[in-house]
């Protein structure tokens, strides 16, 4: 299996620039910029089906394709580093030991929408990333290939770091652009999209590390050697990034549409000893949770939307039979509660009075009626809000109350966690 | 133009309209909390939301511009549905202490609910304490947090239309609180505007904090005399107390749109500026410090100036009328004092110190009517300070004042001289001030809150007033008064009201051609050139 985005990684000085330079590094930006026209790098994008990896999965040559050209503002292309989806940390080891894969992507990105700045908003807690990338920045600059007259052509690029302070949100595309603007982090109403209304009100792409860093070996290698790799519409590999109950937790590069099955059990080594897989979020917190029974499934867009989830950042999170669901629940429900920006009702003040529902129910303090409540409180904030948080509060907690309703209502009945319970259950 | 269907209503409306203006102009009203026609769309409400065919997800009214062809339901299970859920979701954290909160009444949280919700509370958490609960921040406004729905429509005020930027949210999700920006108070010329566009009691007048529920309250349209733009408002006044002088009437000011006046705002200076018309009133006929009845005083000026009638010598009388009156009032003053005894000596400007101004709403000239006054009386040559010269000099016999307090204007020394100099010293006002007491005889004059009339602001803009109150005591309108004195000179006029007089302004005061009540109505006709 061909390594694209991880051939670099865990090998000493892998973030240095004379370790890529050996690796063909900057030879796609070189293609891109002297042989070929921004509409032709956009094609060769569009062709290779590369796919939005941060979550969203909207193709990406599409997205660069609604950048304005008859505009005469400047064009922007931001980087959202921002990851803070739970169970996901594949931007991070790009960031810090492939970070010129991502700058050379950046370079190519731009020269297509034809952009001459652009922002990299990392992650506040990224330390090491942020330092890596801004070393990488003045390796490339001393190059010369980023600042004025890129690799002797014509074209200049300035690359400006940004540190996020902390907020889940500022992931959401147009909140991190208030925050990148110097504005408390509220998404934004849509349309306009930021491909026409954007960063300080100008065309912007907003592409995730992973997928950015993609882009040079497709200029390099060809837009139908990347599609090839993965399956249909959703081309190339990605990172999988396995977390909880498995023998070897990890990021997994694997081609998309993997099976979820086979990426358990063969590339993370299977649940822990003497244990059994419950239940399994397969695309980071905000993904609809899948049972036992469910992961037969490709780890490709398409398929995870088609049994109602999401492949969302990748983040697969595995539990075993001794993971209480209502605790699981509770905890993803926290994480909503306290990371919701408040600016929209629904999801302000639903999701923390779903975290308050399902802590109580957890400790035993739940009434009659609360379970029955849940799914309709939680369905209440999907769809209804300004941006898609809201929807990935009904999508997750709602779904934990769906496929695991008995749980949450034997800790009504009972008053107490019964993870006896769970061993029939997952036995079923 | 698009064309578009709401309920079944088929409209159409230009390009650009959004979903809400559109209903609201077939008569359908969308519920909104964050939606402001005259503030930048923040869409975070929610509770707008309507469904639109062919499109999978809700959409909120106020943001979603107009397509052709739409096809809108604001009334579908769906969102219906939605707006319920709103308002639950509203009330999670959300006091409900309506029983003794002032907003309660005329609270939108409260209206939708009974119009939407309505539901069993599924509500059994302990809700988030917020920090601020009736928390002064700054001379006219409470703040109370915990109301709060966080629509942002004040911070958008202070933001866009005032330009100082004192409010902010403040934490992140259901810990959200807005609050003053570190180091402000809401101390600005306009502070009491966000009262009124707080959909909820979060923000409270501390002018009218726990005076009046709102139900009891009557509301009468009017124009505030505070300055000469003539900004629209609306009295709101006690329906529930007896109309006497013990306690105050007029509860309270708001601002009535006219888009081409004031828009939906009104000024501090304009919204506080309402006492008067209760406190401190001449409420009866006076001579020095006789109580008397209206009819003996007028008695009493006839007498002095009949014999001046009789022989002509209209040049010992002067007359300072007042910008503070109606057209009404001013054209009874000039048919009688300048067209029925000739007197030349007229005047209504006064020397007044500039007052404050802005580039919006507060225009430096104090009086509602200036316009209206300079158009009516047109003084020629005699001006105020030469007919006071004269009253001084003992070169009058009669001097009749219209409410200005000429201690203050032209000093105490003055007017002491004046008192002994000429034969009759009137003043007619609604107010006592230092002037009254010199006068030797005082009319007791309505108040603007309880006069039918018209006022001319600095746009030249005739607009309506109502009367909200009888005079109180013997008070009259200033024209009525005069009246009754030409009347008793043997000139009757046959005016049964406000509008009969302004039908005669219609006909002989060219600028007021073709005007007529009914026509000026509620947003104002400009004067013709």
């Amino acid at each position: 299996m061909q390594k694209i985005l991880t051939r670099h990684f865990n090998q000493s000085d892998s973030h240095r620039l004379d370790f890529y330079l050996r690796d063909k590094g900057y030879e796609g930006a070189r293609k891109a910029l002297t042989q070929m026209t921004p509409a032709q790098v956009i094609d060769e994008i569009k062709k290779s089906n590369l796919r939005g990896l941060g979550g969203a999965g909207f193709a990406t040559g599409t997205k660069w394709s609604f950048i304005p050209q008859s505009n005469p503002k400047p064009k922007y292309l931001v980087i959202n580093a921002d990851e803070g989806e739970p169970g996901t940390f594949k931007d991070k080891y790009i960031l810090e030991q492939d970070p010129h894969a991502l700058l050379e992507g950046i370079i190519v990105t731009c020269f297509a929408i034809g952009s001459h700045k652009a922002y990299v908003y990392i992650r506040g807690e990224y330390l090491k990333s942020i330092e890596r990338v801004h070393g990488a920045i003045e390796e490339a600059k001393q190059k010369g290939f980023l600042g004025k007259g890129i690799m002797g052509t014509s074209f200049d690029l300035e690359i400006i770091v940004h540190q996020g302070a902390g907020a889940y949100i500022c992931g959401e595309e147009t909140a991190l652009l208030e925050s990148l603007e110097g504005k408390k982090g509220f998404p934004r109403l849509k349309p306009p999209f930021p491909a026409v209304v954007g960063l300080f009100g100008c065309p912007t792409v907003i592409n995730n590390v992973e997928t950015v860093s993609c882009v040079p070996p497709i200029i390099l290698n060809g837009a139908e050697w990347y599609a090839k790799l993965g399956c249909e519409r959703n081309g190339g590999n990605r990172i999988f990034c396995v977390s909880g109950h498995v023998k070897k937790p990890g990021i997994y590069e694997l081609p998309l549409g993997t099976m979820l099955r086979e990426i358990i059990y063969e590339h993370a080594g299977g649940i822990r000893d003497g244990h059994q897989l419950k239940a399994v979020v397969p695309g980071g917190i905000s993904a609809s949770i899948l049972t036992a029974n469910e992961i037969d499934v490709k780890m490709d867009f398409d398929s995870l939307k088609a049994v109602g989830s999401m492949a969302g950042s990748g983040g697969i999170i595995v539990m075993d039979e001794t993971t209480c669901m209502v605790w699981a629940a509770m905890i993803a429900a926290r994480f909503f509660a306290h990371e919701s920006c408040g600016q929209c009702s629904p999801c302000r003040e639903g999701s923390g009075w779903v975290y308050r529902n399902v802590k109580r129910i957890y400790h035993g303090e739940g009434r009659k009626h609360d379970v029955a409540n849940l799914p309709g409180i939680v369905g209440n904030i999907g769809g209804n809000t300004i941006c898609a948080f809201g929807d990935a509060v009904t999508m997750s907690v709602g779904s934990y109350v769906q496929k695991f309703r008995s749980e949450f209502e034997y800790h009504v009945s009972q008053g107490k966690c019964d993870l006896l319970l769970n061993l029939q259950e997952s036995a079923r | 133009m698009p064309k578009l269907t709401i309920d079944g209503k088929e409209i159409e409306v230009p390009a650009g309209t959004t979903v809400i203006q559109a209903a609201e102009k077939l008569g359908i009203n969308i519920p909104w909390y964050c939606y402001h026609p005259a503030l930048p769309v923040a869409g975070n409400c929610r509770i707008c939301m309507v469904e639109i065919e062919k499109q999978p997800k809700l959409q909120i009214a106020c943001y979603t511009p107009v397509a052709n062809g739409m096809v809108v339901k604001t009334n579908s299970p769906k969102t219906l549905e939605a707006r319920k859920s709103v308002l639950e979701f509203l009330l999670v954290n959300h006091p409900v202490d309506c029983p003794v909160c002032d907003q309660a009444g005329e609270c939108k949280l409260q209206d939708y609910y009974m119009e939407h919700g309505q539901y069993n509370s599924r509500l059994v958490d302990v809700k988030i304490k917020k920090h601020k609960k009736a928390f002064s921040i700054g001379p006219t406004v409470m703040l109370d947090q915990e109301r709060c729905i966080l629509c942002t429509r004040c911070v958008r005020f202070s933001d866009k239309i005032t330009k100082t930027n004192e409010f902010g949210v403040f934490n992140r999700g259901d810990h959200s609180e807005l609050d003053l920006v570190p180091g402000k108070q809401l101390d600005n010329k306009y502070s009491g505007n966000v009262v009124d566009i707080c959909p909820v009691g979060a923000l409270t007048d501390k002018d009218f904090r726990f005076k009046c529920r709102v139900w009891y309250l009557g509301q009468t349209k009017s124009v505030c005399p505070g300055c000469s733009m003539g900004c629209n408002i609306e009295i709101h006044w006690d329906k529930s107390r007896p109309r006497t002088q013990k306690v105050e009437r007029a509860m309270r000011l708001k601002p009535r749109l006219n888009p081409e006046v004031n828009q939906y705002w009104i000024c501090d200076e304009g919204r506080y500026n309402y006492h008067f018309i209760d406190d401190h009133r001449v409420l009866y006929a006076q001579r020095k410090d006789e109580l008397m009845a209206l009819d003996k005083a007028i008695d009493l000026i006839a007498q002095t100036i009949q014999p001046l009638k009789d022989s002509g010598k209209s040049d010992r009388i002067g007359v300072i009328a007042s910008a503070q009156l109606t057209n009404e009032d001013l054209f009874i003053i000039r048919k009688f004092f300048k067209d029925t005894l000739k007197v030349s000596q007229i005047d209504y400007r006064v020397p007044q110190p500039t007052g404050d101004s802005d580039d919006f709403l507060i225009k430096a000239d104090k009086n509602p009517n200036t316009a209206g006054a300079q158009t009516i009386i047109q003084p020629n040559g005699t001006d105020s300070q030469s007919i006071i010269q004269k009253a001084k000099q003992g070169e009058l016999d009669v001097l009749y004042v219209f409410g200005h307090d000429l201690v203050k204007l032209f000093g105490k020394e003055t007017v002491e001289q004046i008192s002994t100099k000429v034969k009759l010293f009137v003043w007619q006002g609604s107010n006592i001030n230092e002037t009254g007491s010199y006068a030797h005889v005082v009319l007791p004059a309505a108040v603007y809150a309880e006069k039918d009339g018209t006022f001319t602001n600095c746009q030249q803009r005739v607009q309506r007033i109502w009367p909200a109150f009888l005079p109180l005591g013997e008070a009259k309108a200033d024209w009525e008064i005069v009246a009754l004195l030409s009347e008793k000179l043997g000139n009757p006029f046959s005016y049964r009201g406000a509008d009969a007089i302004f039908k005669d302004i219609a006909q002989s005061v060219g600028a007021f051609s073709e005007m007529t009540y009914e026509k000026i109505v509620d947003q104002g006709m400009v004067l013709k050139k």
